[in-house]
């Protein structure tokens, strides 16, 4: 706030160059990490994201579990140099706010009741923050769980669309989340028409935020397509090594 | 870590029966599924507060009480006074409610809270400012959970924004180097009147301000904050569950309906005068 930050060059583009409706380069890998079950790494413009997920295994202390289905546990965290500032490593209010938001956002996803009495837990670590963390966190936890061969309902992928300089645009960077004036963070899941994560913040007419839903879900249908080749080649691979 | 919540077991009976209801458009409390309970709005009810507000939303009570001092402004921004939203879930209001370091699902209410009067520029920070960079007015808004019935987002937001509309200022001034408290007051000005409006999911249908046993039931809930111009200043969905890009854009229309009705209700006597 305060002082104007330029958010769009003179011919209209964007600071990194991109147009409305398009998304920052991204690349997706899946297992990536040894000891867990299942894990993905995603960079989507700046971000460096880790997802890691370990079990189902035995839930314990024995009360926290559930006769019928199994429970997840979920931490978003920041690395403490993932910023321009130090963040300190213990976890703030913003963090677990969003280990809720992201473990809502997921637990529809699992087929959890095939696993009863068992917890599944989901870290998503963000080495290099850009803004929209959560929801590239949220697209690499989908693969993480995939790849522990999790039964899923289908994959869901997510992205932030909202408003910079009386425009909605999709896949906010840094700069647009701070100095913009509105952010809609969305998970959707194309196969079962489903939003599982919805948040926003700023100020948006029912029109804007009606349009900036309609660019949401043209942006994570393309995140789910490039979900599914990383998919593919990580189990392509794996059949060449056997 | 976040993990899934246990929630109290309700009988699978009361589930199907409030399932049944509303698919005749009956709600256990007799409401219709878009009709608010009942609000009581007691201004002022705490007076050591600079400001404060108890209302009640059918049997969900909530207090929010505004202390107002002054504090070193944040880095980022000097020139701004600073808003700082906490909530309290006392043990007292309910036998899920326990003592202890606060509970995401507190921290998740009064982040919602701030956002709300944040976004909405309810209050102009700028105007805050005593010296730049040196000393800005901070003002804590604590809500005070004392009797839990569900909904408690849409009942906080109204309790703030009552507190912050009839918070009285104290006026510090600048002699030298020091910042000096007076006798005088003066009022914080509201620049907006922003309600949330809360629905519950069963299935396909849903309810408008659930009651504990609606949320409970329920597989998620949305919650919108309309400002006094129509627009939209926050939004969430709280709980697992999926909703179609469809039930939101028709929670949109609502929420500005629903908003327009509300807000002559909560904040009736803020604009009677007292505001």
């Amino acid at each position: 706030m305060g002082e104007h930050v330029v958010l769009f060059n003179e011919d209209g583009s964007r600071t990194d160059g991109r147009g409305l409706d398009e998304l920052r380069p991204i690349r997706i890998k899946v297992g990536v990490l040894s000891n867990a079950q299942g894990s993905a790494y995603i960079e989507q413009g700046k971000n460096k994201i880790l997802a890691a997920v370990y079990g189902p295994k035995e839930a314990l202390p024995k009360h926290i579990s559930l006769p019928d289905r199994c429970i997840l546990r979920c931490r978003y965290h920041m690395a403490p140099f993932s910023t321009t500032e130090r963040k300190s490593p213990a976890p703030s209010r913003r963090e677990i706010e969003l280990s809720m938001v992201l473990r809502n956002a997921l637990e529809p996803l699992v087929m959890t009741s095939l696993f009863p009495r068992t917890v599944i837990d989901i870290f998503i670590e963000v080495l290099q923050a850009d803004g929209g963390t959560r929801c590239a966190g949220l697209t690499a936890a989908v693969l993480a769980l995939a790849d522990a061969g999790i039964p899923l309902r289908g994959l869901a992928a997510a992205c932030a669309v909202g408003k910079a300089d009386g425009k909605v645009i999709v896949d906010l960077n840094d700069l647009e989340d701070k100095y913009g004036e509105a952010d809609m963070p969305i998970a959707y899941n194309p196969t079962l028409d489903g939003i599982t994560l919805l948040q926003m913040d700023g100020i948006m007419s029912k029109e804007e935020v009606e349009q900036a839903l309609s660019l949401a879900i043209t942006a994570t249908q393309k995140m789910h397509k490039m979900q599914v080749d990383a998919l593919r080649e990580r189990f392509s691979v794996q059949r060449r090594e056997t | 870590m976040s993990i899934t919540e246990q929630k109290p077991i309700i009988s699978k009976l009361e589930q199907q029966e409030l399932r049944r209801l509303l698919a005749e458009n009956k709600r256990i409390d007799g409401r219709s599924p878009l009709q608010y309970r009942n609000i009581n709005v007691h201004l002022g009810y705490v007076e050591k507060a600079e400001g404060s507000a108890l209302v009640e939303l059918g049997n969900t009570k909530v207090l929010a009480a505004v202390k107002v001092g002054i504090a070193v402004p944040f880095a980022d921004t000097p020139n701004e006074g600073i808003l700082i939203v906490n909530a309290e879930l006392v043990p007292l209001a309910s036998p899920v409610f326990e003592p202890g370091p606060p509970s995401e699902e507190s921290i998740s209410l009064s982040r919602y809270v701030d956002r709300s009067i944040r976004e909405s520029k309810s209050i102009d920070l700028s105007s805050l400012c005593i010296v730049p960079g040196r000393s800005v007015y901070s003002l804590y808004v604590d809500l005070y959970i004392l009797d839990y019935d569900g909904n408690l987002i849409d009942a906080s937001v109204i309790a703030s924004v009552n507190a912050l509309g009839i918070t009285n200022m104290p006026k510090y001034v600048v002699e030298g180097q020091a910042v000096k408290k007076t006798d005088e007051y003066f009022k914080l000005e509201l620049k907006d009147h922003p309600v949330s409006i809360t629905y519950a999911f069963l299935d396909d249908k849903y309810v408008v301000d659930p009651c504990l046993n609606e949320e409970y039931a329920s597989d998620f809930t949305v919650s919108m904050t309309v400002k006094s111009d129509d627009r939209f200043c926050a939004i969430q969905k709280n709980g697992g569950g999926m909703i179609p890009p469809r039930k939101v854009i028709e929670l949109l229309d609502r929420s500005v309906e629903l908003g327009k009705e509300l807000r002559t209700v909560a904040y009736g006597q803020l604009t009677a005068g007292n505001g």
